[in-house]
């Protein structure tokens, strides 16, 4: 592998190559989290300090790790840390850990820790794994902001809970989405957004697995 | 190193030095931070009985939701006698500590209730529950009653405050539920909610609750508008189950015991 830079390790995952929009990785929370912007700001914050710190303590014990239980060692530094940060929310953000709920543990689960945990920490040194734990973080953050985005604007009428369209429930003119407030409705926009995304960087559509070869007429005889 | 690190004993050394390290992490947030994570449960339980009795000022400070909720007073009351009871009977200093929502999960603490008769959907009733009363001048100004049951999705948890005649309703908040965001989920719209105050829960004899969800609206001509509100748009079933947990809870088998004493000014 070429020599990689800090600068290229903290920026590329932004765009270029974005842990939702080209590894497709962490969807199912993009999922449950982007119902409004206050949420997935805490959200967000909280993926970035556990890729961060998860990769930089991977890193550091990276050449004491046997490579037979490397996965569990990965898993138990990951869910320690996401223990740490739903406490600290529970004890600092309450609103909002509580409109999180379940999804904080769920970090956990979230397959861009594990992925950059062992895709990038267990080969580098720990400054570039945080580096790296960060611009993933902030990859997935830029996507859910994104979405979320959307979902509050068209579905609730406001951003960060002010209210920008006064909806008909509360006695104004729009009507709501409920759609958008619906999980599966961040499916629709994270997929305009990867078509947005290739468009813009051609490089990032992948080669189809099949092509269909061209329709030709045989004639019986 | 060679391939010192892939023995057994070398992994089995890794696994617990990393287990006793990440144990003393997670032991320590949890222990440091438990203090502020209580106090933001108490507080939020208060903003919750507040924001039901329509006593929340907005944009309310810890202190100031504090110092309004502390002229309320905690009782707890025996459901099946409607008598108020001694925390020390529910195994608590603090009537403030005692939490009926475990206790109905508890089969020494709760009674199972008969299908034919469990309109909330909550199958247990905890035997004490938690209610707080507020009087000015010696007379009873406002009573906070916890209310749940199933709506769609999910229980429904709930406050809903009676003004001093212990019939009219001075406003109902939900504080937990999982009903679809848009549909059931506005049951925790402010202008939903705003219906409900002045609403009555009884008729002239006072013993069943007649709270009803109107679909389409309530007639203002109608003879019994005041215990009428307007259901949900699109969501028939947490409407029903609004309605279905009002009544439960205002009636015999939850608060009517307890409020058909207060009214009639007895000591209890």
């Amino acid at each position: 592998m070429a020599e990689i830079t800090a600068k290229q390790v903290l920026f590329e995952p932004i765009f270029s190559n974005n842990p939702i929009g080209l590894q497709i990785l962490g969807i199912c929370s993009a999922l449950a989290v982007t119902t409004s912007m206050n949420v997935t700001i805490v959200m967000s914050l909280s993926v970035i300090a556990v890729t961060a710190f998860s990769n930089l303590a991977v890193s550091l014990v990276r050449t004491q790790i046997p490579a037979s239980i490397r996965i569990i060692v990965q898993m138990t530094i990951i869910a320690s840390l996401v223990i740490v940060v739903d406490q600290i929310l529970k004890a600092y953000a309450y609103e909002i850990s509580k409109q999180l709920s379940v999804f904080v543990g769920l970090i956990i689960t979230n397959c861009i820790v594990m992925g950059r945990a062992e895709g990038f920490a267990m080969k580098n040194g720990p400054w570039l794994s945080f580096l790296d734990g960060i611009g993933n973080g902030l990859g997935y953050s830029v996507m859910l902001l994104f979405v979320a985005f959307f979902r509050e604007l068209l579905g609730a009428g406001s951003l960060f809970g002010v209210t920008l369209l006064s909806p008909v429930n509360e006695g104004g003119w729009y009507i709501t989405n409920g759609l958008l407030l619906l999980p599966p409705s961040a499916f629709f926009i994270i997929g305009l957004a990867i078509w947005g995304l290739r468009t813009w960087m051609p490089e990032q559509v992948e080669e189809p697995d099949y092509k269909l070869s061209r329709h030709t007429h045989k004639e019986a005889f | 190193m060679a391939k010192g690190k892939e023995t057994v004993s070398r992994t089995l050394l890794v696994a617990l030095v990393l287990s006793i390290v990440f144990s003393i992490v997670v032991s320590t947030a949890a222990v440091v931070l438990r203090p502020a994570q209580i106090k933001n449960q108490n507080l939020d339980i208060k903003t919750n009985i507040l924001s039901a009795s329509g006593m929340l000022p907005e944009g309310a400070g810890a202190e100031e939701i504090e110092k309004i909720f502390s002229q309320f007073e905690v009782r707890l009351v025996d459901l099946d006698t409607g008598d108020y009871v001694e925390p020390s009977s529910v195994g608590v200093k603090d009537p403030m500590k005692y939490d009926m929502y475990k206790s109905a999960s508890d089969p020494m603490m709760s009674t199972m209730i008969p299908t034919s008769e469990d309109k909330a959907g909550i199958k247990h009733r905890p035997n004490v529950a938690k209610v707080y009363t507020l009087s000015e001048n010696g007379n009873l100004n406002r009573v906070v009653l916890p209310i749940h049951g199933y709506g769609l999705w999910s229980t429904l948890y709930g406050f809903m405050s009676l003004e001093g005649d212990l019939n009219t309703i001075e406003g109902l908040g939900f504080y937990a539920h999982a009903e679809t965001p848009g549909l059931g989920g506005e049951v925790d719209n402010p202008r939903w909610k705003s219906q409900w105050v002045g609403k009555e829960l009884y008729d002239e004899d006072k013993s069943e609750p007649q709270i009803r969800l109107m679909k389409g609206g309530v007639d203002s001509n109608a003879a019994d508008k005041q215990h009428k509100v307007d259901a949900l748009s699109g969501a028939t079933l947490t409407s029903r189950g609004v309605q279905n947990l009002v009544n439960y809870w205002m009636g015999d088998r939850g608060y009517a015991p307890f409020l058909k004493k207060l009214r009639e000014g007895e000591e209890v």
